[in-house]
């Protein structure tokens, strides 16, 4: 958040958000202090971390990987940074350990 | 005007929901709120109330139920008593601080332990932190008159708060009084139904109960506190309104007894009542006596009470709950000391709890309270007791 923030006068009576859509803006990213990192050669493409993720922030992504024993897949899974919070989740529901938590440095 | 009807205190408020014409009723059967509910449901049965009964399996799914239909737009009502009451505590905050205009009719009764399901003012006082626009009746006519209020203060924009109006359990719910029932055109135009708050629509959609963070949160709270201090002005205009349209007249403090009173007893609900037929048959014109009935409870109407107060010399406070361990354990003497104090009104106060789980507070009781005030008048400060005087309990 930058610049004014309005006044307990100005805000809409309730608490209410009245514009959709308005938590986009709220990058959640800086809640987490583990990362998850997945390894595209170890994942089967079983989509259990992106059912699991809460936020969600793992993305179904239309782009093929070949694997280094060749094998290939027409989707990716991908974290989206500016929402994952770190929860480790994904990484612990992944049945085939393709997920690590790494931690944050900044 | 309206027919005259003898009712029960709860068939006076639930003819008062029906006139009011409110949409949901959300509710769980709790002794001595039932029959009001029951009531609502032989109206809406026979057709005379078009309203949704949603019936849950809690008073907190009972107040939960409550807020979504506020939320969607409804005009809302709810009753409870007792445990029930308590039940509810978490979603009062909830409904107060989303700022949704729900009645809620507590008809007041002990908190367990022991099991009582009679009167007392425990349960009303359980809801005095929460948010909520606060009345409590005399008689049975003013807990019919008082649910009208409520929809006219709890809906008006620079309200929208959910309001409490109370009646006395058994005292008033199980007793039958000759009432005047507004009618639903009558009610209609002084409480009229208007979407006066964000409610959920499709079309214009909008998010209802969201985080509030550090950087938000303080200014809802803020915004609250005003809203509450504005329902204040709005009560005194709706009465003034009453008044004029229905021809009773409330005050959020009335004064009944001497014009220059040396002793004054504060009170609530139906006990009032009993200490007005004391102070005209028993005690006589010519005594220096009076009674403050507090109907709004919240916002406290203190401007007014320090203004009765203003040269009385002892002010004894009946409390009907007991708050063990606080400064005051009498809640309504708290209020009435934090009054006085901050107003520089130097009227001595002393603290009755009386009337605990149904225990009647008498003519012997009301009479020994001002024996009690009469006899310390004039004594200092210094000299009166620190502790509450328990008035009917066995020592």
């Amino acid at each position: 958040m930058s610049g004014r923030l309005p006044s307990w006068k100005e805000l809409p009576i309730g608490a209410v958000i009245l514009e959709p859509g308005s938590s986009r803006r709220y990058k959640t990213h800086e809640w987490r202090t583990l990362k998850p990192v997945i390894n595209q050669d170890k994942c089967i493409r079983c989509r259990i971390c992106w059912s699991y993720c809460p936020e969600p922030a793992i993305l179904e992504v239309d782009k093929p990987y070949v694997t280094s024993t060749n094998r290939r897949y027409e989707i990716t899974y991908m974290v989206d940074y500016d929402y994952c919070k770190g929860c480790g989740i994904c990484a612990q529901e992944c049945p085939v350990k393709a997920i690590e938590m790494v931690p944050e440095v900044r | 005007m309206g027919k005259i009807v003898p009712l029960s205190g709860n068939s006076a408020v639930a003819y008062a929901v029906k006139s009011a014409d409110v949409d949901v009723i959300s509710a769980y059967p709790i002794t001595p709120q039932t029959t009001i509910v029951e009531k609502l449901a032989e109206f809406i049965a026979n057709g005379e109330l078009d309203a949704e009964m949603i019936h849950v399996e809690s008073e907190h799914s009972a107040l939960s139920a409550a807020v979504g239909a506020s939320a969607a737009g409804a005009r809302v009502y709810t009753a409870s008593s007792s445990q029930g009451i308590v039940l509810m505590y978490e979603i009062m905050f909830i409904a107060s601080s989303l700022r949704l205009p729900i009645v809620m009719t507590v008809a007041t009764r002990a908190l367990s332990a022991p099991i009582n399901i009679w009167n007392d003012h425990s349960d009303f006082m359980a809801v005095s932190d929460t948010g909520w626009v606060m009345m409590m009746a005399e008689n049975n006519q003013e807990a019919h008159d008082d649910v009208i209020l409520a929809y006219r203060i709890a809906e008006d924009p620079e309200v929208l708060l959910p309001v409490a109006t109370a009646l006395d359990g058994y005292f008033m719910t199980h007793t039958i009084e000759p009432i005047e029932v507004i009618e639903r055109e009558d009610a209609l135009s002084f409480a009229p139904k208007r979407k006066t708050w964000f409610t959920l629509d499709p079309d214009k959609p909008v998010t209802i109960g969201a985080l509030g963070d550090p950087q938000w949160y303080f200014e809802f709270k803020r915004q609250q506190y005003e809203a509450m201090k504005k329902s204040r002005e709005v009560f005194e205009k709706s009465v003034e309104e009453f008044a004029k349209v229905f021809g009773r007249r409330y005050g959020a403090v009335e004064y009944f007894g001497d014009e220059n009173p040396e002793v004054v007893l504060v009170a609530m609900g139906h006990v009032v009542g009993n200490i007005k037929a004391y102070l005209s048959r028993v005690r006589g014109k010519d005594s220096r006596a009076g009674v403050l009935k507090i109907k709004l409870y919240r916002p406290f109407p203190e401007d007014l009470i320090a203004k009765y107060l203003e040269g009385v010399k002892i002010v004894g406070v009946i409390d009907r709950a007991l708050i063990p361990g606080s400064a005051s354990p009498g809640p309504l003497h708290s209020e009435v000391v934090a009054t006085l104090r901050k107003h520089g009104v130097d009227a001595k106060t002393l603290s009755f709890v009386s009337g605990l789980g149904g225990r009647p507070v008498t003519h012997e009781h009301i009479g020994l309270m001002f024996g009690k005030l009469s006899e310390l008048k004039d004594k200092p400060s210094s000299e009166l007791p620190k502790e509450p005087l328990f008035i009917g309990v066995r020592e």
